[in-house]
């Protein structure tokens, strides 16, 4: 490229560009993207001044909403509730490609190489993968099973090493390795009798463990994906007790909780817990009691700490707990119905989302004050860029 | 599976609710179908149309008899994550929340 065009393409960059009349160059090492999930809108956050950049309309039901990002950390994929995938344009605040690529879907992820988008899907049951540039259909994995071949919701689809997607059958109670190392020839390695109603699934931040977590069942189903020939066992079997759980009012997710030190913390299903794994053994090493049943156990960067927030009616607090100490050290109430929680990419800040009171929280998270807040509507799942550069999300 | 016994056991549950005794105040019906939307929307959709747990929308409900419904919502659905809403929903308000799903909830309501 010539001089000129690389000034014209600048030119172009700077005037498209998000502050509109003061033409600036930016990185997007500390944007992020929150959901407003009623209003089919996203916004771009910055978490340097702790301000909204842009808000991007028209991504259809946004409800449980999640997004991944480009390796160049300039575009996320969001996939919304009604099947829709939209590659949003940080920079530009606005959206590059959309399709609806499925009736009900649940979430997705982004190849090792960012090569290719998966999308997993309640309607019809199976994954569906896009091309990440353009995302035009590359493969449909139709999830069949059983003697009538009947297709499964698949949930809990992450990625893992050597160009795969990894996820699991709700309703066959199946973990599936999809293997798009030769993109025009993918394999499907299966695993069936993992256990009733996997959920969700997570993979470790160094990709060698795949964990469903099971509904209905005191386990989760471990796949070592260094050694799949040995097959999905069950971890931490029998972790209630045999005690009746709680009626669950909003299902625990997984993601984030495996923390950098090994340890693995896990929301019980339907009790007001924390299971501590040490992934090492696989065994529960502790159990931490908590203000409600955890929804989503998140470890900061650095494995500290771990923030959980918590389901319906119980939804209005976040604690914090001292991974040094295994216990709870803080308990915040930012607000009505807390849905998500993200650390910036060093863990100093956390970023909060109170749907019912329309803002995003900003704490501090050595002092646990809150350092800023950001209007937003409804706002749920809250995604930071540096997730680009993270195996499984 | 639904228990054969509970169409019986809550027949004078519809019957109230035909007799329309138990309508909502307006704020609670705003309440209610906020909830309806934002929490029981993590499983059925915020549009209704599904998720992990079925479509709630009147096509889907149609074929089912008020009083099922009405104790799916009270008591839960035993062995699949569909939960006992009895400790925040009174029976007239279930039966009430029915008919509005049955008829369609539109938006803005």
């Amino acid at each position: 490229m010539g001089n000129s065009n690389i000034r014209a393409a600048l030119l172009a960059l700077a005037v498209a560009g998000l502050a509109g009349c003061a033409p600036e160059l930016r990185g997007t090492g500390d944007l992020g993207l929150v959901v407003e999930r009623a209003s089919g809108r996203v916004k771009v956050i910055e978490t340097t001044g702790h301000t909204s950049l842009a808000t991007v309309s028209g991504l259809g039901d946004l409800s449980h909403a999640t997004a991944v990002f480009s390796r160049d950390e300039r575009y996320a994929y969001v996939f919304g509730r009604d099947g829709g995938l939209t590659k949003v344009d940080l920079l530009q605040g606005r959206i590059a490609a959309r399709v609806i690529q499925a009736g009900n879907s649940i979430g997705g992820a982004i190849s090792q190489d960012g090569d290719l988008i998966a999308v997993s899907n309640y309607e019809p049951g199976g994954v569906r993968v896009f091309d990440a540039v353009t995302l035009q259909p590359v493969a449909d994995i139709p999830a069949r099973y059983g003697p009538d071949g009947a297709r499964s919701k698949v949930v809990g689809l992450v990625d893992a090493p050597g160009k795969r997607f990894v996820f699991s059958l709700y309703d066959a109670g199946e973990i599936w390795v999809a293997d798009f190392s030769v993109r025009a020839a993918p394999t499907i390695q299966k695993f069936p009798n993992i256990g009733r109603l996997p959920y969700d699934g997570l993979i470790t931040p160094d990709g060698r463990y795949y964990i469903a977590g099971l509904f209905g069942e005191d386990g989760l189903a471990l796949l070592d994906l260094w050694n799949p020939a040995a097959g999905v066992r069950r971890i931490v079997d029998g972790y209630g007790r045999g005690e009746q759980p709680l009626p669950v009012y909003k299902m625990p997710h997984l993601e984030g909780c495996a923390s950098a030190s090994g340890l693995l913390f896990i929301p019980a299903v339907g009790r007001h817990e924390l299971l501590v794994v040490d992934s090492a053994t696989w065994r529960e090493t502790a159990r931490i009691p908590l203000h409600g049943q955890p929804v989503f156990a998140v470890a900061r960067p650095d494995g500290r700490q771990v923030w959980v927030n918590f389901a319906h009616p119980l939804n209005d607090a976040v604690q914090i707990i001292d991974v040094a100490a295994l216990k709870v050290v803080k308990t915040l109430n930012p607000g009505k119905a807390i849905l998500h929680l993200e650390f910036t990419p060093r863990g100093e800040q956390v970023w909060i989302s109170a749907r019912d009171d329309d803002r995003v929280d900003v704490y501090d998270t050595r002092s646990f004050e809150r350092i800023a807040s950001v209007p937003a509507e409804k706002p749920s799942g809250i995604f930071m860029t540096s997730r680009a550069g993270r195996l499984g999300s | 599976m639904l228990n054969p016994a509970v169409p019986l056991a809550f027949t004078a549950v519809v019957g109230i609710a035909g007799a329309a005794l138990g309508q909502p105040l307006p704020d609670r019906q705003t309440e209610i179908i906020h909830r309806l939307k934002q929490d029981c929307g993590s499983c059925h959709g915020l549009t209704l149309k599904g998720g992990l747990g079925p479509s709630l929308l009147p096509a889907a409900l149609d074929a089912r008899p008020d009083e099922y419904l009405v104790h799916v919502i009270l008591y839960g659905k035993p062995g699949t994550p569909m939960p006992p809403w009895s400790f925040e929903i009174a029976e007239d308000e279930a039966a009430w929340l029915v008919a509005r799903l049955k008829q369609g909830i539109r938006d803005g309501q």
